[in-house]
């Protein structure tokens, strides 16, 4: 079996483990911290098909995990609790932001599409500040979670970590069934020549497109799962420093190869947390492992474990 | 099949297309040279679409796609290979063909399905690379491939799409004598197939391949014919021929 996929098992069977080793280590605090992470990897890896896949580094994939969140919280707040209602509004807007804003900064590419994906990102952030109705700056704490299909599964921690677990391994093989198929392949084409790619028949736009609404998606149904795990919301679940970290997963992990940003979040949230009970001036630490890391591991965490492209 | 109807594009002051009308028969093998700076390459970009013309027209099997974009030009049957080479380097040799009969295989808005092993994609792109004599270079990434071999990839990509016509961007471009001489035949096969335009620097592969040459000299076309008529124009030998005229 190949390097990455045996660390992926050994990770997930860790994961699956965790609710359990709490009862002897971290209890509920060491749940809540791999729940967090764990939704972190599901955004990360959706962005890793933008990244690491089509080339199109966006810097505000942060914006669709809040409109995941704030959406899961408004809608628990006006009484519509439930996700058979939750799931289809946040898809629904998810898709047309992704739409309009994808269409928009398409028509831009390199540096430009940093910039105005970051332009939108801050848009996002803004308006959920001014949501006064809903907590403007502070943000809402929710005093529910919502309700699983009328099942109660979100009402323990345990429910609520499974389900988190379980959706990262569908968007696992969902994204990797996307990139190994023939969008995929246009896409990954389009990365790599885009002229070519278009002389020989392809709308590179369209694929692109596409690409960055399911991204949006499943980015916002990690921000579904994050209002639920940590019952509050707020605008910094949408800011910019949030699109950076998620970023800064996807490079560290790897881009583009098999669960490299899964490694990244997992990594970045474990450090942050370990290197943070140490000391408390711990990012004069993280900030050179991160550089030393970037210098030297060639693909990332991921490239460690197999020097050889995914595709 | 594909006629330039009264073509004109400046560049501010520049007239670099100048009322260009040419077209190209089924069957033929039409050359289009001129000397560096003639506007040959920016007539290829209008009529593969990364450029538009200020006014005239294009028709392609009788549609006017003055208007298409490149990928719609693509699909309506318009191959082409590029002057500089362009291919997708990251990709085995196989994807690389693989990728161009994937667009005529119905559409690849499917997500779920992995293609790399689809037989029927697989088996039309390896009887491509066949013609090419690049069978035995499947399985490497297209980076790893000679300059030359680079050159034979871009023509199975450009057949690959199954093409009623073939624009081709100086093929023989940064290729030696013998190399040249090969390629020379292969594309002789080639033009039973299809119809070929063909922009050229290597006037052996011009004078071998083309049925009629037609001179491109600041934007205009100042000759048309026979590669014999055209050889013995004194405006097309003044202005480019020169004395490498035989």
């Amino acid at each position: 079996m190949r390097g990455a996929n045996l660390a992926a098992l050994v990770i997930f069977a860790l994961l699956a483990a965790t609710p359990w080793l709490a009862e002897f280590w971290g209890g509920s605090y060491l749940i809540s911290l791999v729940m967090k992470a764990m939704i972190l990897g599901i955004a990360a890896l959706s962005l890793d098909l933008l990244i690491g896949h089509a080339g199109m580094v966006s810097f505000g994939h942060a914006a669709f995990v809040g409109i995941g969140a704030y959406t899961t919280g408004i809608m628990i707040t006006e009484g519509a609790p439930d996700l058979s209602a939750i799931l289809p509004v946040t898809i629904a807007i998810a898709t047309a932001f992704a739409l309009v804003t994808g269409a928009i900064s398409l028509r831009t590419s390199g540096v430009y599409f940093i910039m105005i994906t970051l332009a939108f990102g801050q848009m996002v952030f803004f308006t959920m500040s001014s949501l006064s109705d809903y907590g403007g700056d502070d943000g809402l704490t929710l005093w529910e979670r919502a309700d699983a299909f009328g099942t109660g599964l979100f009402d323990s921690d345990t429910g609520l970590f499974y389900t988190i677990l379980a959706t990262l391994i569908v968007v696992t093989l969902l994204l990797r069934r996307i990139v190994g198929s023939r969008f995929g392949r246009v896409l990954r084409a389009a990365k790599q020549n885009p002229t070519r790619v278009e002389s020989m028949g392809y709308s590179v736009f369209a694929y692109r497109l596409t690409a960055y609404v399911i991204a949006g998606i499943i980015a916002a149904l990690a921000g579904v799962l994050f209002a639920n795990q940590s019952e509050f919301i707020s605008p910094a679940t949408a800011a910019w420093q949030r699109s950076g970290d998620l970023i800064i997963m996807v490079v560290l992990g790897g881009m583009g190869l098999r669960h490299g940003a899964l490694f990244g979040a997992l990594a970045i949230v474990l450090l942050e947390e370990g290197l943070s009970t140490l000391t408390h001036d711990w990012r004069l630490i993280f900030g050179p492992m991160l550089v030393l890391m970037v210098l030297y591991t060639k693909g990332g965490i991921a490239g460690l474990l197999e020097p050889r492209r995914d595709t | 099949m594909l006629s330039l109807v009264n073509l004109d594009k400046h560049f501010g002051a520049l007239h670099v297309t100048d009322n260009v009308s040419l077209d190209l028969r089924p069957g033929e093998c039409h050359a289009l040279i001129g000397p560096n700076g003639a506007g040959k390459t920016t007539l290829i970009h209008q009529i593969s679409g990364t450029l538009q013309p200020d006014s005239g027209q294009i028709l392609f099997n009788g549609s006017d796609i003055t208007a298409l974009p490149p990928h719609r030009r693509a699909q309506a049957g318009l191959g082409r290979t590029f002057q500089i080479t362009s291919i997708l380097p990251e990709f085995t040799v196989l994807e690389n063909v693989a990728l161009a009969v994937q667009a005529r295989r119905g559409s690849s808005f499917r997500f779920l399905r992995t293609v790399a092993k689809n037989r029927q994609i697989n088996n039309r792109a390896l009887e491509c690379l066949a013609l090419f004599t690049l069978t035995d270079r499947a399985d490497r990434p297209a980076s790893a491939l000679s300059h030359g071999e680079k050159r034979l990839l871009e023509l199975a990509i450009a057949i690959a799409g199954e093409p009623e016509a073939l624009l081709l961007d100086e093929p023989m471009a940064g290729m030696g004598k013998e190399e040249s001489a090969t390629l020379t035949e292969t594309l002789l096969t080639l033009k039973r197939d299809y119809p070929i335009l063909l922009v050229e620097h290597d006037m052996d592969a011009v004078f071998a391949l083309a049925d009629r040459v037609s001179v491109l000299v600041y934007g205009q076309i100042v000759a048309t014919g026979s590669p014999d008529e055209v050889r013995a124009n004194p405006q097309a030998r003044a202005a480019y021929l020169g004395d490498e005229a035989c």
